[in-house]
């Protein structure tokens, strides 16, 4: 397999890798050198100012609040969504109750229904679905509202979105419901793989449904629990709170900076306020941030690995 | 439940419908009542979040046959008559049709250059030994988790300064050059698990690299670029930060900013129904291929985190 092999892999290499570090690597670059200078995205002279954006940054009042809530996002969400993704998971793979004749272990009636309609959100854009639960979320006219209305609870109509003490979590709670199914099936699949004869050894010691989760499905699903962990706080930081909190919220990023995530300031900084290098500072703290939490979910989460 | 069967359901249980269902027949009831309680609530939780994933969804669709008035005055009553002008006003008015083709030719040549550059690239990385083989391969990872928008913000000036923004062709090399991590992770893994005696026999018989490839390992490859494939088509669909940064020309917008701009300006025209068309229009192609190809979709979305 040798003859004209460099030539070969020179050849097949060239155009990914060039549009890769022409679109991807080199903008990173750049980005953390822009850093470091006065440059307002408007015009193209600039100068260093070494760290000057960065002391700015440790005194602006905005990018902390943004920085408290991307790093909400990053540990609440998972936590929520795992949560609740596991629960399922368990419930439609293991919980239901032993068919006689049918194997020790099985899902619940009607298993496969569930897991097609918990993963709808997943297919469908976030910004749509922000779309439609700023629509869901709206005060006097949105379903949720309407809803309490209908149920007789005249007197809770929050303000939802416009209230700076809810808008977060109403935000939050998009978040989650557009990702659960994606894990509820991810987890699924996961479960599918442990081998039956587990559960039916800790079934005969009399081990109930909760303790079978916690010692034996939980442990062995470990490795896929904790890279839907990274996946869904990487998205939790960058793509997914851009879109959700830039349509859904007032400013977008209000009412009074209650919702503004790292991201989405950013996008304001360079887009909106002419301040490209003072964008691309809170950009490498959002690096910074993201790096850190892949790396302490890898390191807390490390566990001997179990073979089976 | 748990290590008994039962028969036929216990009262407390006649509140999940599913349980209900699920009831076998025959063995004597023998079950702890802490357990149907808990039972109970199983079944309610999962069908709650059923309703719940299904309860906006169907919303949406019944607002989008409505009129305006009755959208505000009473959010949850069925439409008076199924206004299905709501619909053709979205798609010609609205510009919706100008969306929907923009983003088939963005998301259609994208695709198509995703999975012809990642395969190549993730086949010379998987298959061949020359230096730099690893650094190349964990440049090409390391884009996985890294923040996006931290490079788009030169990004912008970069293509701007190449004449692409607000281009199709322009936004085409984006979602590439940002799909082709995921891809090149993902596709360099399913060359390594294919047999190399196939090629090896292939080049033996005079067949070149660049013919072995494409004549023998793609087609070998197919159920992996299927899966990858379907993963990118979604992704790339449903994009909404890449072009909203780097294709601010209304007349180039793709679907998700058509309808981000359309919520804004309705707002003033006060044309919520035609809005609401809008996002169904969205949504159901989507909905429409996944409950069709249902088992490629979530083998292609979950492949990625399960390796």
């Amino acid at each position: 397999m040798q003859h004209g092999k460099y030539r070969f892999v020179v050849g097949f290499l060239a155009v990914p890798l060039g549009l890769y570090a022409l679109f991807v690597v080199w903008p990173f670059i750049q980005s953390i050198y822009y850093s470091f200078t006065d440059w307002t995205g408007l015009s193209p002279e600039f100068k260093m100012v070494g760290f000057d954006n960065y002391s700015r940054m440790l005194d602006d009042d905005i990018f902390w609040k943004s920085l408290q809530h991307s790093l909400l996002f990053a540990l609440l969400l998972p936590v929520v969504t795992i949560g609740l993704a596991l629960f399922f998971a368990f419930m439609i793979n293991v919980g239901g109750r032993r068919r006689k004749g049918g194997p020790v272990i099985s899902g619940v009636r009607g298993s496969g229904f569930y897991k097609i309609v918990y993963f709808f959100p997943q297919v469908l854009s976030i910004a749509i679905v922000a779309l439609l639960f700023q629509f869901a979320y709206n005060p006097d006219s949105g379903a949720i509202n309407s809803l309490l209305r209908g149920i007789g609870l005249d007197s809770v109509q929050p303000l939802w979105l416009g209230d700076p003490n809810l808008a977060l979590w109403c935000v939050m709670a998009v978040l989650v419901w557009s990702t659960v199914g994606f894990f509820v099936v991810l987890f699924s699949a996961g479960m599918a793989s442990i081998p039956a004869d587990l559960y039916e050894a800790a079934l005969l010691d009399g081990a109930n449904r909760i303790t079978t989760f916690f010692r034996i499905t939980l442990p062995l699903l470990w490795d896929t629990v904790q890279s839907g962990w990274v996946y869904m706080g990487i998205l939790a930081l960058g793509a997914e709170s851009f879109a959700v909190v830039g349509i859904m919220t007032t400013g977008p990023g209000g009412p009074d900076y209650s919702t503004t995530v790292m991201v989405l300031y950013v996008y304001q900084k360079a887009f909106r306020d002419g301040q490209a290098a003072y964008a691309t500072t809170i950009g490498v703290a959002l690096l910074v941030v993201t790096l850190a939490f892949a790396a302490a979910v890898m390191r807390l989460g490390r566990r001997e690995r179990l073979e089976y | 439940m748990k290590t008994t069967e039962t028969s036929a359901p216990v009262p407390a249980e006649s509140g999940a419908p599913v349980a209900k269902v699920g009831a076998p027949l025959g063995a004597p009831p023998k079950e702890k009542k802490e357990g149907a309680v808990l039972n109970v609530f199983s079944h309610g939780m999962l069908v709650l979040w059923a309703f719940m994933v299904v309860m906006p969804l169907l919303w949406a669709v019944m607002t989008s046959f409505k009129d305006d008035k009755s959208i505000f005055s009473s959010p949850w009553s069925l439409p008076d008559k199924l206004h299905f002008d709501n619909w053709s006003r979205a798609w010609t008015q609205a510009n919706m049709s100008d969306y929907f083709l923009n983003t088939v030719l963005v998301v259609g040549g994208s695709l198509i250059g995703t999975l012809v550059l990642g395969s190549m690239a993730a086949y010379v990385l998987a298959r061949f030994d020359f230096p730099g083989n690893r650094f190349i391969y964990y440049l090409f990872i390391g884009g996985m988790s890294f923040p996006i928008m931290l490079a788009l913000v030169p990004l912008f000036y970069v293509v701007n300064n190449m004449g692409l923004l607000n281009t199709i062709h322009g936004l085409i090399l984006v979602y590439i050059a940002y799909s082709l991590p995921f891809t090149v992770f993902f596709l360099t893994a399913f060359f390594r698990t294919l047999p190399t005696s196939v090629a090896e026999a292939a080049f033996v018989d005079g067949a070149s690299h660049s013919r072995t490839f494409f004549q023998i390992m793609l087609p070998m490859a197919k159920p992996g670029l299927i899966s990858v494939g379907i993963f990118n088509f979604l992704g790339q669909w449903n994009q909404y930060m890449l072009p909203t940064v780097l294709n601010t020309d209304e007349d180039k917008h793709v679907l998700t900013q058509g309808l981000v701009q359309l919520a804004v300006s309705q707002g003033y025209k006060g044309d919520w129904s035609g809005l609401f068309a809008g996002l169904v229009m969205a949504m159901l192609p989507v909905l429409a291929a996944y409950i069709l190809f249902q088992r490629q979709v979530v083998q292609g979305l979950t492949a990625g985190a399960l390796k």
